[in-house]
């Protein structure tokens, strides 16, 4: 038995014993059987394995910690009733709060936090890290760490006003054929069907090898294959409110369709909506990256991680894991996002316990 | 009934807690109950009195966001507030059972009624399965369910609601429960249909010598029902007493204000002499998409400054009507004057002065208020809309509006409709009817899902409102005790054709049409014999078709 097996069980016991005495059953059983888990490992795979463990254990308490003191923050400078709403969410959602909110600012002052441009050449190919380049260069010798800044930037952006146009086509669309109904909601709902019969990185790669891998053909190119799917969900959600009495009401007193959309079933549907738009987000990343990864995506020199990965992909089989890491990057967001989602999804339907 | 029987249920000291979502707030504070076998215990009050919670608690169950925090619930020697879920599963649907008020929403609408019935006794191994069918259908039979054989194989949405809640009682015997608790279980129904419940859970239990807990806010009801009564209000203990007792003499300031509620009444008005009637619906036939027929030639004519009560079942096309009136269901013949001109059929091809002059009020005012606007919105946009007041102007008419129906305009101009309470929302909904300043006003069914002191309080407020702004009501109703308090004439509709209309006055005195007069001795007094007088007159055998004579 060396030294760190040694106050790693010490540790973990008196945290146990400690949790137990302050009747907290939760963190108890987790602690406790954390202990009893790296007993066996550690039989079984030494203390390397325990080591792991411990890494582990201790990232996802680093985390947790980060997500508890970024909630409280939150509470303390928001609103009281933000804050109220804040002060009931769980901590993967805090947590999801800040990564997006790290992001957010690596994204709007990348120039400033980044130390070299994006396509700036400083070293040789596949440098390692060193005391200038943290992450160490890529396959031209440029930083690592200044493209993965930039890239939040450039593939969250696109991915981002992509989402936002695929919403606005969807929404408006689904809004206008809950409240006309008729022929309309059927020639709106089979357009609809007709997009969504198309494989979408199919499309996608049709639509870029015709006009070109521009930005603008991308987000246009995105945004419709999404379109249908945020139509159909607003056209149920709206659905569900076009039926009540204030609507009829509001029909008799001979409101126009524009005022029945913004004014009455708008408000009553938007939690479902931001909710989808959370998760129609991370698709929405996850296509843009994977069309950068085949090279029809956003061009170089941009910086961006879907063709980071691509770019670094051989030095996998070396067993570097510099390409993982705009992988990593990429993971940590949808990840994020859909903690966030998960949350609203939850206040939004009600289901309470 | 021999008193000197052991309790089956003793409540003391009971304490539920509810969680708002800041804390938790006490919902009933502190309630004692006894109850014997074979006997029958009615809990009334306002809602949110504390009735069901009590009712869950008597199973041991607390609703999700409720706690039970203080007292004992013993059943039949079984500490329930202690007991392991386990043991409390074990005593639910076999030995106590639930009825809950709208039977539509508690079967599953996948499977057949029997199905659900032999439910309960199969997983107990009380019973085989053909032999818990055969108990089924002989329980049919005995709540005087048509073709008891046959009825049930069938699903839950091919029989009527009255059936359907029948079969919901006879699916709580199942098991032969020592306690049953009813959660107003014909408070969703008519009152034709309402007879044959109560008639059946009556029976029902005075056979098995069951005991239960019957929890409805209709005094009428619990009166025909129940044994010892016992008045809740906002979670406490007002009174209690045997049946007859509690109605001739009730002690209480509230209880005695409950009796007196439907004291009110308005004197008739007759006609204008010479004048144009305001409204005059003329040979009007109706039919929704699918093309079965709703509205067969009716006619009727509305007077200014008078109120006509349309009344009839769930199902008599007296909704239709007002829906061809605002013009929401063109009409397949005949048409609708309005002070003498026709209307236009659909509402689109109306003018804006045509739509503020018909306004409407409606049934339940959760679904007729946008939740996400706030009320001085809410009322301010139909004068903004008809009469282009804005700013100051608009402030003030909004406030003028409060205090028409009674509600202080500084605490509830701001205010959310989610935020107020059900008698509050229907002000806010008639006061939105007032803004467009009408002439006509269409009530659907505004007191129905009202406490009796609120309904009380609208109709008081909606007669003043009438004489004051000189304003016509068409009151559509199936509850005749608000027909007689508010209206001048009355309609009687059934299967789409009005069967009878005249005044008030004559209308209430015999000879009646057949139907009108089924209606008006279905509606429950406040005698405790009344059910089964009127059960002996009508002949036991066709109650059960009271409703299809």
């Amino acid at each position: 038995m060396n030294v760190f097996a040694v106050t790693y069980f010490a540790f973990l016991i008196i945290a146990s014993s400690f949790a137990a005495f302050q009747q907290r059953r939760g963190p108890f059983m987790i602690l406790f059987s954390l202990t009893l888990a790296s007993f066996v490992l550690a039989i079984v795979g030494g203390t390397s394995a325990l080591r792991s463990v411990a890494v582990g254990a201790g990232l996802l308490a680093f985390a947790a910690s980060i997500a508890y003191c970024f909630r409280e923050f939150l509470v303390i400078i928001m609103p009281t009733g933000i804050a109220r709403e804040l002060r009931t969410a769980p901590l993967t959602a805090a947590f999801g709060l800040f990564v997006i909110f790290t992001y957010a600012i690596a994204g709007i002052f990348a120039p400033w936090i980044a130390p070299y441009g994006e396509s700036e050449i400083i070293s040789s190919a596949f440098a390692p890290a060193d005391e200038n380049m943290l992450l160490g260069a890529d396959q031209l010798g440029r930083d690592m760490f200044s493209r993965i800044v930039y890239g939040a930037r450039n593939s969250v952006g696109l991915a981002l006003v992509a989402t936002v146009s695929a919403f606005f086509m969807g929404a408006l669309g689904g809004l206008l054929a809950a409240t006309k109904g008729g022929w309309f909601d059927q020639f709106l709902g089979r357009a609809a069907d007709v997009i969504m019969s198309i494989p979408s990185l199919i499309f996608a790669l049709l639509m870029l090898s015709i006009f070109g891998p521009r930005i603008i053909v991308i987000i246009i190119a995105v945004a419709i294959i999404y379109a249908p799917r945020v139509f159909r969900l607003t056209r149920a959600v709206a659905g569900n409110v076009v039926v009540m009495d204030y609507i009829e009401a509001a029909k008799l007193r001979g409101e126009r369709t524009w005022y029945l959309i913004r004014k009455e079933i708008l408000p009553n549907s938007t939690a479902p909506l931001v909710a989808e738009f959370g998760l129609e987000f991370c698709f929405v990343f996850l296509l843009v990256a994977g069309l950068s990864f085949l090279g029809l995506g956003i061009q170089p020199p941009t910086a961006d991680w879907g063709s980071m990965v691509r770019e670094n992909a051989t030095l996998i089989s070396f067993g570097d894991l510099t390409p993982l890491i705009p992988a990593a990057a990429i993971a940590l967001l949808t990840v994020a996002v859909n903690f966030v989602v998960d949350w609203m999804l939850f206040r939004s339907s009600g289901l309470k316990e | 009934m021999p008193k000197a029987k052991r309790a089956l249920l003793e409540i003391s000291g009971l304490k539920v807690e509810g969680n708002t979502g800041e804390e938790w707030v006490d919902i009933v504070k502190g309630v004692h109950l006894t109850l014997r076998r074979g006997e029958v215990m009615g809990l009334i009050g306002e809602s949110g009195a504390g009735k069901s919670t009590i009712g869950a608690a008597a199973m041991g169950y607390a609703r999700d966001g409720t706690r039970i925090s203080d007292g004992s619930i013993d059943f039949d020697g079984i500490e329930l507030t202690t007991a392991s879920e386990g043991e409390k599963r074990a005593l639910r649907g076999s030995r106590i059972a639930y009825v809950a008020q709208s039977a539509a929403a508690s079967f599953n609408p996948a499977h057949r009624i029997i199905d659900q019935h032999t439910e309960a006794p199969l997983h107990y191994r009380i019973k085989k399965r053909l032999e818990a069918q055969e108990d089924a259908m002989d329980l049919y039979e005995r709540l005087r369910l048509p073709n008891p054989r046959e009825i049930g194989f069938r699903y839950p949405h091919q029989v009527s609601g009255g059936q359907l809640q029948r079969a919901m009682t006879a699916m709580a015997m199942a098991c032969r429960p020592d306690l049953i608790i009813f959660d107003e279980p014909t408070t969703a129904l008519d009152v034709t249909t309402q007879i044959e419940v109560l008639a059946a859970i009556r029976d029902i239990v005075d056979q098995f010598d069951t005991a239960a807990i019957y929890i409805t806010h209709d005094l009428a009801v619990v009166a025909q029902m129940a044994d010892t009564i016992k008045v809740l209000l906002r979670g406490r203990e007002v009174e209690e007493a045997p049946t007859q007792e509690m109605l001739d003499g009730p002690k209480e300031d509230y209880t005695k204000s409950l009796w007196a509620v439907r004291s009110f009444r308005r004197p008739q008005k007759s006609r204008p002499n010479g004048s144009e009637p305001l409204v005059s619906v003329r040979n009007v036939d109706a039919a929704y998409t699918g093309g079965v027929k709703v509205l067969d030639q009716v006619s009727f004519e509305i007077y200014k400054g008078m109120t006509v009560a349309v009344v009839g079942e769930s199902g008599s096309g007296k909704s239709t009507a007002a829906r061809v009136i605002t013009g929401l269901l063109p009409p397949t013949a005949g048409e609708v004057l309005f002070g003498g001109d026709p209307l236009p059929p659909n509402y689109r091809n109306r003018s804006r002065d045509q739509l503020r002059q018909v306004q409407m009020i409606y049934q339940m005012a959760d679904t007729a208020l946008n939740p996400k606007v706030r009320v001085n919105e809410i009322i301010g946009r139909p004068a903004q809309f008809y009469s282009g007041l804005h700013g100051v102007k608009l402030k003030h008419r909004v406030d003028e509006l409060l205090d028409l129906i009674e509600l202080e305009p500084s605490r509830f101009y701001d205010r959310y409709p989610p935020e107020l309470s059900g008698g509050q929302k229907q002000r806010i909904g008639i006061a939105r009817a007032l803004a467009a300043d009408p002439t006509f006003i269409i009530c659907d069914e505004v007191t129905s899902a009202l406490d009796q002191l609120v309904a009380e309080g609208i109709l008081k407020l909606l007669d003043r409102l009438q004489e004051d702004l000189d304003l016509s009501y068409m009151f559509i109703t199936h509850d005749l005790a608000t027909v007689r308090s508010i209206a001048d004439e009355v309609v009687v509709m059934r299967n789409g054709l009005v069967v009878e209309q005249g005044g008030k006055e004559e209308m209430f005195r015999p000879p009646h049409h057949p139907y009108t007069d089924l209606l008006l001795s279905s509606v429950p007094e406040m005698d405790s014999n009344w059910l089964t007088t009127l059960l002996e007159e009508r002949g036991v055998d066709n109650i059960g078709d009271a409703a299809t004579v």
